[in-house]
């Protein structure tokens, strides 16, 4: 465990960078993890973000790209070109979610 | 530890009843989710999964397979005998079907779209495809090109092959 300083606040994190305690979370903070990955926030990309944290909030894990992609907030080819080089991993932990843990 | 980050993948998939088949699609997905570049070459019956009017029909083999156990993982060996009545691979495929999509397992269709929409490039072995007597018409659209295996080596560059 360890902690990181995000937009000006100390947050704990995990050896990856994953929050590990989503009530840190904020807007600002999603904006620095996302900046740190080389992603400039769009309003797309705040969708994505949002339905991942609604349904941990709901359902208590994560989605699958499946079930992302098949609730109409955006598309497989979408979600790669927002988010490239790992869109799972990338969305959730700018949403300060944890690391996603399904195989698909 | 980043840098011994595997960055490239390329999975031949060879077999094809449904057993086959998933290991190597669950994987290049898998390696798209984590950045990786992924390229799927299909050979032999594992070309099943990328041919237009047989894909949706691909099955779990009853037969030959002495880890298959009924009604689930954790049940009765199931003998080669009782495994080639009629029906029985379209149950067991019908079963772990539903199974899958709980878990979002997509259908192979969909999970063929589904790899290639995600960035990951399919292919065809071109012996198979001449002794198959097929044409680029018989596959699905995700299907990039026909490849020779000295194609499919140079476009491996730098991967990790995985053969399934």
């Amino acid at each position: 465990m360890a902690t990181k300083t995000l937009a000006n606040v100390t947050v704990e994190v995990t050896e990856e960078g994953y929050l590990t305690n989503q009530a840190e979370w904020t807007k600002a903070v999603g904006e620095a993890i996302a900046k740190e990955e080389g992603i400039e926030l769009t309003e797309n990309h705040w969708k994505v973000v949002e339905f991942l944290q609604k349904e941990v909030k709901e359902n208590g894990s994560l989605p699958t790209i499946r079930r992302l992609t098949k609730s109409g907030v955006v598309d497989t080819k979408a979600l790669y070109q927002l988010f490239p080089n790992g869109p799972l991993k990338k969305a959730a932990k700018i949403a300060g979610l944890e690391k996603p843990a399904s195989c698909v | 530890m980043a840098e011994d980050r595997i960055k490239k993948v390329s999975i031949v998939v060879s077999r094809g009843s449904l057993e086959g088949v998933y290991p190597g699609l669950i994987m290049a997905n898998g390696a798209r989710m984590e950045g990786m570049e992924a390229n799927l070459f299909f050979t032999f019956f594992g070309l099943y999964a990328v041919l237009d009017k047989y894909m949706d029909k691909i099955k779990i083999a009853t037969v030959g397979n002495p880890a298959m156990r009924v009604p689930d993982a954790k049940g009765f060996p199931l003998p080669t005998l009782l495994g080639a009545l009629p029906g029985m691979s379209a149950f067991a495929t019908w079963m772990m079907n539903k199974t899958m999509d709980k878990l979002d397992i997509p259908p192979i269709r969909e999970f063929v779209e589904m790899i290639s929409a995600a960035g990951a490039k399919l292919y065809a072995c071109k012996a198979t495809v001449d002794m198959f007597n097929l044409t680029m018409d018989d596959f699905c659209p995700e299907v990039d090109k026909v490849l020779t295996v000295g194609e499919f080596y140079e476009l491996s560059a730098g991967s990790q092959i995985i053969f399934t």
